[in-house]
């Protein structure tokens, strides 16, 4: 895996494939992805009739599918999609299929770290997940909530254990469903299990479980919590303890427990997303102190800002000092840093990046109909048709944008480098 | 035709094996101990105001098509619902019998559409079917439910959908649609899990699971007005909740969210649903506030509201009117819900040649009777719906008499309980959703 440092970081501007001849040389072009290096961009192409492919940088994947769908890059810059010919499906990276096929494959995941490559899959109604072309020795009746850890070593998910009559409701709220890690079940069985967490070193894992209909809990490798709740929301392990968070909600509206135990003392309209810096000493989550007014809370004090819509894409600075985020009030949106919320009102604004010294926010913004990155707020000026997320370089002293440009540059992806130090700044 | 004949009714009688077997398994204080519970945390200050302002006046009477439709027993009235419910749980402090639990179990499930009709007709506005949902709520705390909703909730909790629909059926069938419609128009693509398209379109567990024609409609829909569309491959795709009408609040908050969610990890501009009542108000009312949201936290529009919206943009064209005479059905949740009675008829007179309107109609129009989740408590209660609505029988052969041949209702539940009606009143006319006209009259 190429790391970020030996990406190209020269100054300037590539032009990256001509999207405009993508449209005359296939029969269709599907909306284009691009890889977090900047240096591919690929679509999901027709050939011809019922013959598909993916076409990277203007050339098509040699093999062509059936089908083609859920076209993305990984973390480590392959192109990967899920493919089907004759009525089966499988996995392509970079246009190499995996050995094996199934009846159906969705949901592709992958892990932050190694870019390894999780599928959920079925075959003879049965249902388990796939790990870099390596299937779960056991299925299921039924699998949702999918999720890889960051190593890449472990998939888990939520899994049924009992098959159900049609309107057995009494058999139903006995427990029927579980959580199986690496294609191994849980003992223990529960009316629901739902969103998981995996801890840093692979060995536990978390999940939201409903034991009986008014009963929330959090199980952590088959064990859970001994306190119940009306409602609790994802867990989440400190990274550096392995304590397991969740927000649950209590006489009063939602707080944050740990460990089983109530963690915070504020009572909140809403509390959810809760996230830890990564020396795991704070934790932060979205919040609504009272109805309908959305902030972030850093361990359990709300900003004084409040958004009237929405609050999304929380996240702490590599330097655990600040957190930004997005937020939409009376239709529009804005990048919020450390409890203020920035000026100028976007119609539409994606996560924010931070700078590794966490003196810069980058954001994609829409403004207009066109598409911009703002830096601290303030727009570059290269308006794209379209554009991807920015990437600072490691030292903090270069910015990657990437977009589909505008004028001259209609319909040519463009992969640009600039020197942090000429932003404009606010 | 005949007209509908009136239809004595007996005393509630409990229909369902699954509320008999809950009740069995409660003793006398562990009803009291709920109830009580109940009224302690969640009977506020609307609970009580509501409570204690009926004035026993009977104008909700003449509202509720239950109790017209039998033959005006004084015990279908809004208001001795609210009596023979929460008037004994509150007069005998919780302590009232399984029986007694069982008839209002009865009661809120099938004998109250939560249509709010009744409360346009109260002096002070009372809000019967709030209260009405609290009694389910109770039942819900209690294990008292009808069999075929609550195996309704059940699958809402374990897939995010009201069918039982496994995630890679729900792909498979837009992938099949995708397919079938590719035969006519061959540029047509349903955009699965597309970033940052305009709308987010959304629709109920039924469609793919029995109406998936809808589908095909919506996307031939979405690809002649070039609109910059996707679906969701994720749970979030259904955007209904029989959760809300079991009293199953926190699982409501849990599907609304993974509905609003999908749509903004995908920074889609709006969601667009397609026709469906009860979704609406669970979507743009009840589980986003539920949730802590005072209005949806992306744009919601209602099918009726986007098809009014795409005639009046010109982005979609009528080839030729409907040429045959229609009428149409207002939904609850959309007309008293949100007012979209004018837009329903703005589209209905730019794609029909003859509109007949129903007699009442907009916010005053009767509930089909399978609203509230009554039609999803399933087959035991499926006599009682259809002769509990003979008012709306009578509607409908008013408007046929009148030429009516269509009957368009842009809403599932309504044409579930509309198709039972029909068939069991033996009316003479057909039902259509609004796409299915609008699919046979624009441009393609």
């Amino acid at each position: 895996m190429k790391s970020i440092e030996d990406w190209d970081w020269a100054p300037g501007k590539k032009i990256v494939a001509d999207m405009n001849q993508w449209q005359s040389d296939y029969e269709a072009a599907e909306e284009p992805y691009v890889s977090p290096d900047g240096e591919r961009i690929a679509a999901i192409v027709k050939i011809e009739e019922e013959t598909y492919t993916v076409c990277v940088n203007g050339t098509p994947w040699e093999r062509t599918f059936d089908k083609v769908w859920s076209l993305r890059f990984s973390p480590d810059n392959r192109a990967v999609a899920l493919v089907s010919d004759t009525a089966e499906w499988s996995v392509a990276v970079d246009g190499a299929t995996w050995e094996n096929w199934f009846e159906f494959v969705w949901n592709m995941q992958f892990s932050r770290e190694n870019g390894s490559i999780a599928v959920a899959a079925q075959n003879a109604r049965s249902y388990f997940a796939v790990l870099d072309d390596a299937p779960w020795e056991s299925g299921f009746p039924s699998m949702n909530n999918l999720t890889v850890s960051k190593s890449g070593k472990t998939s888990a998910a939520a899994i049924q254990t009992i098959p159900l009559k049609e309107g057995d409701i009494f058999e139903f709220q006995k427990g029927c469903f579980s959580v199986a890690v690496n294609g191994v079940a849980w003992k223990n069985t529960f009316i629901n299990a739902w969103e998981i967490d995996i801890n840093p070193e692979d060995r536990l894992v978390a999940a939201e479980v409903r034991h009986t209909l008014y009963d929330y809990t959090i199980a952590i490798n088959d064990e859970v919590w001994p306190t119940s709740f009306s409602a609790v929301w994802r867990p989440r392990f400190n990274p550096v303890d392995n304590s397991v968070t969740a927000p649950v909600k209590v006489a009063g509206g939602w707080s944050l427990a740990k460990d089983g135990e109530l963690f915070w003392n504020g009572r909140y309209s809403q509390l959810w997303h809760h996230f830890y810096s990564s020396d795991g000493k704070k934790i932060a989550a979205i919040v609504a102190p009272q109805f309908g007014k959305w902030t972030v809370a850093e361990n359990d004090k709300a900003w004084d800002l409040r958004f009237n819509e929405v609050v999304m894409d929380p996240v702490y600075s590599p330097d655990n000092r600040h957190i930004a985020c997005t937020g939409k009030a009376d239709g529009k949106w804005y990048v919020a840093l450390d409890g203020k919320a920035w000026p100028t009102p976007y119609d539409r604004v994606w996560a924010p990046v931070f700078s590794p010294g966490g003196d810069l926010v980058a954001t994609k913004v829409e403004i207009g109909g066109k598409y911009a990155i703002a830096v601290n707020d303030k727009l570059i000026d290269i308006p794209f048709a379209n554009a991807w997320d920015p990437v600072f370089s490691p030292d903090g002293s270069k910015l990657l944008v990437k977009g589909i440009g505008t004028g001259e540059d209609e319909g040519k992806y463009c992969r640009h480098i600039l020197k942090t130090d000429t932003l404009p700044r606010r | 035709m005949a007209i509908a004949e009136p239809k004595s009714n007996d005393k509630p009688i409990v229909l369902d094996d699954a509320i008999i077997e809950g009740a069995e398994k409660l003793s006398e204080e562990d009803i009291a101990r709920v109830i009580n519970d109940m009224i302690k945390t969640e009977g506020g200050a609307r609970f009580k105001a509501y409570l204690n302002t009926c004035m026993s006046c009977g104008y909700c009477s003449e509202a509720c098509h239950f109790y017209l439709s039998n033959d005006k027993e004084p015990r279908f009235a809004p208001a001795a619902k609210v009596k023979q419910t929460l008037g004994e749980f509150t007069k005998k402090k919780g302590r009232v019998s399984r029986e007694t639990l069982m008839q209002a179990c009865e009661i809120a499930f099938t004998e109250c559409n939560l249509c709010r009709r009744c409360m346009m007709y109260c002096p002070f506005g009372i809000d019967i079917a709030f209260l009405m949902l609290f009694v389910r709520r109770v039942c819900h705390k209690l294990g008292v439910v009808p069999r075929y909703i609550q195996d309704t909730a059940h699958s809402h909790s374990a897939t995010m959908n009201q069918m039982w629909v496994q995630e890679d059926e729900w792909i498979d069938t837009l992938q099949w649609q995708e397919d079938e419609a590719k035969d006519e128009f061959p540029d047509l693509r349903i955009p699965i899990e597309k970033e940052g398209a305009d709308v987010y379109y959304s629709v109920i567990g039924p469609e793919p699971k029995f109406r998936a024609q809808l589908i095909y409609q919506a996307a031939v829909l979405m690809h002649v007005a070039k609109i910059d569309w996707t679906m969701t491959s994720s749970p979030g795709w259904d955007n209904s909740d029989m959760c809300m009408y079991t009293g199953d609040l926190e699982m409501t908050a849990r599907l609304k969210k993974v509905h609003f969610e999908s749509a903004l990890r995908l920074r889609n501009k709006r969601i667009v649903m397609g026709e469906c009542g009860h979704a609406f108000r669970s979507v743009y009312d009840v589980g986003n506030r539920f949730l802590g949201w005072k209005m949806p936290p992306i744009e919601v529009v209602h099918a009726v509201a986007f098809y009014d919206e795409l005639l009046r943009e010109n982005r979609i064209k009528i080839a030729q009117k409907f040429d045959r005479p229609v009428t149409f059905h207002d939904p609850c949740n959309i007309v008293r819900g949100q007012g979209l009675h004018e837009k329903a008829r703005n589209v209905i007179r730019q794609t029909c040649e003859t509109f007949i309107e129903m007699e009442p109609n907009r916010e005053h129009n009767f509930c089909c009777s399978a609203g509230g989740g009554v039609i999803n408590c399933g087959p035991p209660y499926k006599n009682k719906r259809v002769e509990s609505n003979r008012v709306k029988a009578d509607q409908l052969i008013a408007a046929r008499e009148k030429g009516a041949e269509i009957l368009i209702a842009p809403c599932h539940n309504c044409h579930g309980g509309l198709e039972d009606i029909i068939h069991h009143y033996k009316i003479d006319i057909e039902i259509k959703f609004l796409i299915d006209i609008l699919f046979d009259c624009m441009e393609k």
